[in-house]
């Protein structure tokens, strides 16, 4: 699956500042399988990351641009997003 | 149908009349403005910065808004969203549904705007009078307001 392809992450308002990241093109752990794996993962990465996600549940994602579970699979995905709830209107 | 993000202001005027120019048949038009406030929790707001996440904001716009023509007779609508940086009595989002008559035009509004608060992806940051500065939390009503649309309409 997902583990030797090179996918993109972007991160978004809150988490984009505290990873100090907008995006970055990784390969992921073969562990990794679903958002919600991804999430924990994440959170594993340094202190920077540690901090963005601390609290999982209350980030959102997209694969690929449409709105997604936790326990959404990410095989396939070429592009993973990590954003707070939206806040627009 | 028609979404737009842009950071320039728009003319409410001037994109109703886009809408109906050199057409008869619509009967109703209603707009929705949103508008940045100058306070927010009891402080002084001095601007207000929309992030977005480009291409999945157009996405969730155009599906949300081909929902709105699915459920009402609509003859025309657009959305237009400004992102960057807006300071207080700027205008932040404008909806306009056309139709035969006003009561789809009404209903479909609320709807794109329900949906969009809580799909389409932007966030608001909000820096004070002092400099500070804080991301703005979602709202409980808003998730709440969508709720009343998961019915089937037809």
């Amino acid at each position: 699956m997902t583990a030797t392809t090179e996918i993109t992450l972007r991160y978004f308002a809150w988490i984009r500042e505290k990873t100090g990241l907008a995006q970055e093109r990784l390969t992921l752990p073969p562990t990794v399988e679903t958002v919600a794996d991804l999430l924990a993962w994440q959170a594993t990465r340094g202190p920077e990351f540690a901090d963005a996600f601390a609290k999982p549940g209350i980030i959102r994602a997209a694969i690929d641009q449409r709105h997604v579970k936790p326990a959404t699979t990410l095989v396939g995905a070429r592009e993973i997003a990590f954003f707070p709830p939206v806040t627009g209107g | 149908m028609a979404v737009r993000v842009q950071t320039q202001d728009f003319d409410i005027a001037a994109e109703i009349a886009a809408l109906t120019s050199d057409r008869t048949d619509i009967g109703a038009v209603v707009t929705f403005t949103g508008l940045v406030r100058g306070q927010a929790s009891g402080h002084d707001l001095v601007s207000m910065t929309l992030e977005h996440y480009p291409g999945m904001t157009e996405a969730e716009l155009e599906a949300v808004e081909a929902e709105a023509h699915a459920r009402w007779p609509l003859q025309a609508s657009l959305i237009v969203h400004r992102v960057g940086e807006l300071q207080p009595g700027a205008n932040i989002v404008l909806v306009i549904t056309a139709s035969p008559h006003r009561q789809a035009a009404f209903q479909a509004a609320e709807f794109l705007m329900d949906y969009l608060k809580t799909r389409a992806p932007f966030w608001k940051k909000e820096t004070f009078a002092g400099g500070q500065s804080a991301w703005v939390d979602a709202r409980e009503a808003d998730a709440t307001a969508v709720e009343r649309w998961t019915r089937s309409p037809s």
